[in-house]
């Protein structure tokens, strides 16, 4: 209880509390993500059920009964008629799963390099950074593109549906490696000359012990405001591809897909398949955004 | 004289540049004896910090010991590499660094730090280990150390904090104490404290002390013998109170007469002209004597004999001699 009530008067929660951006992107998020989650007990239909799709529901506008069997619908149904409502619960599940995975694993790829370039140093440091340089001059959608192109490749066909998302995880995490190795690696570079660290070393603490212990904690609040913006660009990229095609197979349609497929009846009218999923992405990014931007400045002690 | 903790041998740090090879510890030699409290004083770039990480194998590349030797209870350990040298060096090395903010990991508990160093290692348990933390919080003054284990170095005043480094220094019950100007960071009226407890923690348990500085009050109220350090070279070495009352090295006579003294009047203090000459550019001769009130012609020619272990007591041509 004690350790609650310290916890609600530090700073950091303090300053959450007086930024009402940062609780309202934090409630969007919250929602958001429960919705995605629990998806299957939210959305009224399950779109990706053929037993419960009706062709005569096409079409149907948003909250107008059918022509044909006078279902109504909130957001309307696609050309097939599923409800859109439950194919955006559905496709953020989808956005959420491949922009948390892809950080997840850019993230421990990018801490655990740029931590061993910094304080290795030498000729390791060099190899790690310079690959580095040379994929920032490529734009991420591209080495996305890549390596999702050489991953389809590989795989064999009957498993290329299966394996999308994770090839998408892969392929947008790879891309995003980069930031978190290059802020790790400034960080270390700093925190390794301090003294605690000397005296770590000094009594005999592994390198690896060392990093781990004293050099990482150290570091990763940097690292968490990286990761959470990063989250934003990752379900943006994820929409990115899946909109170009090469994302989210149309079994497992992500937010992206929703919009490249409902694009093509924008100019027939039927613009409702392409407008709520837009704007559901565009919220999810936008929150995700602004509380790294929050983030940001509550973790920076020269910005308080 | 007992054998000695730590021997240094003629020891040569250099850090190769691009125009000339720079040796910042040129040809330092000195013994410490069990329970010793050596001073090392000198101007900033003297070497003084050089010779300490060199002694504890920490040198930041480029730079790296090209000659002599150093010998921790007579093994050799500056050729001493990985595995070897980490046990070695950790289990007799202690060191208090000079400021207390980074000395200390912010993340962890003090408890955590101390309990991390005793049991890397002495052979002890988790609860013993904690047990020897707190005593070791006890001994250095902390109040009511049982509850600061859990408190982190922010929550410690500036000498509070500089007592638990020490704390952490002495912990593994190491044989000798590096301490790199421990007082720097810290209040006029914390420093008096902290080098009597550093001093008498030492004594209690025997511990030879290193205590790197260029206070001379420091010297004068602590060590027993001290070493003063010219652009790398040993200028002058003996017992403090000869050094202090009766220093030889026109150095160290230039060094004491600008030290303030309550009882002197308000004369002027004593200043040596110049600036300590660049690591590239050092005169031939004697490194001191462009700046020397005493040089001869010899000075600028030739430089004087290095200093053995123990037997002179200056590095000058014409140590010895009154003014």
């Amino acid at each position: 209880m004690e350790r609650l009530h310290t916890a609600w008067n530090s700073d950091f929660i303090w300053s959450f509390r007086h930024s009402p951006v940062a609780v309202v992107s934090l409630a969007i998020v919250m929602i958001l993500v429960l919705a995605a989650v629990f998806a299957p007990l939210v959305a009224p239909y399950n779109p990706f059920d053929p037993a419960t799709l009706n062709l005569m529901n096409g079409f149907s506008k948003p909250m107008e009964p059918n022509a044909f069997t006078g279902d109504t619908f909130w957001l309307g149904t696609d050309d097939q008629g599923r409800d859109v409502f439950s194919t955006i619960l559905y496709g953020m599940r989808v956005s959420l799963f491949v922009g948390f995975t892809a950080v997840l694993f850019a993230l421990i790829l990018g801490v655990s390099l740029g931590l061993i370039a910094g304080y290795v140093g030498g000729w390791t440091e060099t190899a790690i950074m310079r690959v580095a340089d040379v994929q920032l001059t490529f734009p991420a959608i591209l080495v996305a593109m890549l390596i999702f192109g050489i991953a389809k490749g590989i795989t064999p066909v009957h498993m290329r549906d299966e394996m999308a998302i994770w090839v998408l995880i892969i392929a947008i995490g790879l891309s995003d490696w980069v930031q978190f190795a290059r802020v790790v690696r400034g960080a270390t570079l700093v925190e390794k000359n301090k003294e605690y660290v000397q005296a770590a070393k000094l009594i005999g603490r592994r390198p690896g012990a060392i990093m781990l212990k004293h050099i990482l904690p150290n570091v990763l609040s940097p690292v968490l405001v990286i990761a959470t913006i990063s989250l934003a660009l990752a379900i943006i990229a994820e929409a990115t591809l899946s909109f170009l095609g090469v994302g989210a197979p149309p079994t497992q349609p992500s937010l992206g897909t929703l919009i490249r497929i409902g694009q093509g009846y924008l100019f027939s009218g039927e613009w409702w398949i392409i407008l709520f999923p837009a704007i559901t992405l565009l919220v999810l990014a936008l929150s995700v955004n602004l509380l790294g931007d929050w983030l940001r400045d509550a973790l920076n002690p020269k910005l308080r | 004289m007992a054998d000695p903790v730590l021997s240094v041998r003629d020891l040569m740090v250099e850090i190769p540049t691009r125009h000339a090879v720079l040796r910042p510890v040129n040809g330092v030699t000195f013994d410490l004896a069990p329970g010793e409290i050596l001073g090392m004083v000198g101007e900033s770039g003297a070497g003084k910090s050089m010779t300490g990480n060199a002694v504890i194998g920490l040198l930041d590349r480029p730079a790296r010991i090209a000659g002599g030797e150093i010998l921790l209870h007579g093994k050799r350990i500056d050729q001493l590499s990985g595995e070897a040298l980490r046990k070695l060096r950790g289990k007799h090395i202690g060191m208090v660094f000079q400021d207390p903010l980074t000395s200390l990991n912010p993340l962890l508990t003090i408890g955590e730090q101390l309990t991390e160093t005793i049991l890397e290692h002495l052979d002890v348990s988790q609860t013993e280990a904690r047990q020897r933390a707190v005593d070791g919080l006890n001994e250095v003054g902390i109040p009511a150390a049982e509850q600061r284990m859990d408190a982190y170095p922010h929550q410690f005043s500036g000498g509070m904090r500089q007592r638990v480094v020490i704390a952490l220094a002495l912990c593994a019950e190491p044989s000798l104490i590096i301490a790199d100007e421990p007082t720097t960071a810290l209040d006029v009226s914390v420093q008096a404290q902290i080098i009597a407890l550093l001093k008498r923690l030492c004594r209690e348990r025997g511990t030879s002390v290193m205590l790197i500085t260029h206070d001379m009050g420091v010297i004068a109220e602590t060590a027993d013998r001290v070493a003063v350090l010219y652009a790398g070279r040993m200028a002058e070495l003996g017992s403090a109170r000869d050094v202090l009352t009766h220093p030889q090295h026109p150095y160290t006579i230039g060094l004491m007469g600008s030290t303030p003294l309550a009882s002197a009047g308000r004369e002027r203090l004593y200043q040596i002209n110049g600036s300590m000459p660049r690591l590239d550019a050092l005169p031939i001769g004697c490194a001191f004597n462009p700046r020397c009130s005493r040089a001869q012609a010899q000075c600028g020619q030739e430089p004087p004999p290095t200093l053995a272990a123990h037997n002179d007591r200056a590095a000058c041509w014409f140590a010895g001699e009154q003014t």
